[in-house]
């Protein structure tokens, strides 16, 4: 296995074994949103087979995969495919290869900045920024305030005291970014 | 009375602020008492793991930790939270992931569903039952990370979970066979792809129509948020309207203990379980 693969890539970061994908389908055919997708998952792990960096990394797919696990229970090889898409998303968010979708990864990195710098989710608080990020400022506004009369929508975060932690957390995280 | 440790997470501060009230109601009914955890912060579900996975084990590490100090069981009702806390306590205990805080996988990570489902709490909750859920109809929507995979969770009927049809049954609620107790409502992308989630909702709802069912209970704050608070728009997505409760295991449980606040908990609804419950004569 060529080293620089993104089959041995994937290999090393997620710990599963794509090779032994022997293309049965079970997979997609079980796929809740394989609808939406671009690239079946059974197509992704033969892609991943053949090298095809670009067309994993900027698929539509590894972006709309939910994380249901349904998958990566009925493979027939013990693949865990939903494991393998998280780490796809990893690779493909440091290969600086445009992504399929454009907000998930969006809201990834403003849900990560609300934990940065709250400690916690503060709901509203993230909405506002991926709001101000997607400039899509309208979308669940009518939602938003039934929610609010309904006593659902906390107006400011609540205090924590793990802020040096967290910090330090996200220092490692950026330092790896980088590298 | 015996002591447990508590991670609410974030929903449960926020827009599932029911299921945070009913969990802590039914837990005193049942001599429980809860310890929030002191200083917890998010576990980074789902966006952490979709990110870098070192990041996602020191989010959960970093609470598990806190939840080690004192060793007793630690309560999650989130069940984003509990999967990204047994994959960290995976790490720890069989990859010997290092970590930068001090924690050893010794904390019993209970996910509430499975908890309150305990013999133990069963026994006493048929015990202490004081209004039957009688002539309630209800499907039981487990979701996905509740029984999967599999070896996370410990489910072994993970295709067709039957505990919460259990604690139904208790409660004296009549859990009716459904086809769609673990297909996903694609929670992880209301944000981001709504339509998916109108359309995997859409059909839940639907199928939840067709069995008859009065309510649809749920143990996942992302599920029911889906579900409960965009019936419109699932609705006009399959063509159908929709005026189907969604309620937490865990008000259910309060309403047949009976709880004072139940009808507090319910009001927080966008879907009025009010109507339903009281033509059964159950508020």
């Amino acid at each position: 296995m060529n080293s620089n693969s993104l089959l041995s890539e994937v290999a090393q970061v997620s710990g599963e074994k794509v090779q032994a994908c022997y293309q049965c389908q079970k997979c997609s055919a079980g796929c809740p949103v394989a609808y939406a997708m671009d690239i079946l998952p059974n197509q992704v792990l033969r892609h991943i087979q053949y090298d095809h960096r670009e067309k994993v990394l900027g698929s539509k797919t590894i972006w709309i995969c939910a994380s249901c696990y349904a998958c990566s229970v009925r493979c027939p090889n013990n693949i865990d495919i939903a494991r393998i898409m998280d780490t796809l998303r990893e690779i493909a968010n440091r290969s600086g290869i445009k992504p399929g979708e454009k907000d998930v990864p969006v809201f990834h990195s403003v849900f990560l900045d609300t934990i940065k710098s709250k400690g916690r989710i503060h709901e509203l608080s993230l909405i506002l920024q991926f709001k101000i990020k997607t400039r899509d400022f309208f979308k669940d506004a009518s939602l938003g305030l039934k929610m609010y009369r309904k006593g659902k929508i906390k107006l400011f975060p609540s205090k924590f005291g793990g802020g040096k932690e967290i910090k330090e957390i996200f220092n490692s995280f950026e330092k790896r970014e980088v590298k | 009375m015996k002591e447990v440790s508590y991670y609410p997470g974030c929903s449960l501060h926020g827009t599932a602020r029911e299921y945070d009230e009913s969990i802590r109601g039914v837990s005193e009914l049942l001599g429980l008492q809860l310890h929030e955890l002191e200083d917890w912060t998010c576990c980074g579900a789902s966006s952490a793991h979709c990110t870098d996975e070192a990041l996602a084990i020191d989010l959960a590490a970093r609470n598990l930790a806190i939840a080690e100090k004192s060793r007793r069981e630690l309560l999650v009702p989130c069940v984003a939270c509990y999967s990204r806390f047994k994959v960290a306590e995976k790490e720890v205990k069989e990859h010997s992931a290092k970590l930068r805080f001090s924690y050893q996988g010794n904390v019993p990570i209970r996910y509430s569903l499975d908890f309150f489902c305990d013999e133990s709490i069963l026994e006493q909750v048929k015990k202490k039952r004081v209004k039957p859920l009688k002539g309630l109809r209800v499907v039981c929507y487990y979701g996905c990370l509740t029984v999967r995979p599999p070896q996370l969770t410990g489910i072994k009927k993970y295709e067709d979970p039957v505990h919460m049809d259990r604690l139904m049954e208790i409660l004296g609620a009549e859990p009716i066979p459904w086809s769609y107790k673990t297909d996903c409502c694609g929670a992880s992308l209301v944000m981001t792809r709504t339509d998916i989630v109108r359309r995997l909702g859409g059909k839940l709802l639907s199928m939840a129509k067709e069995a008859e069912a009065d309510c649809l209970v749920t143990g996942c704050p992302m599920c029911h948020s889906n579900l409960d608070t965009r019936q419109d728009e699932l609705g006009k997505e399959v063509g159908d309207n929709f005026d189907i409760p969604i309620l937490y295991f865990s008000e259910l449980m309060g309403l047949a203990l009976g709880h004072k606040d139940a009808k507090k908990w319910f009001g927080h609804h966008i879907t009025d379980p009010i109507k339903v419950l009281s033509a059964k004569g159950l508020v």
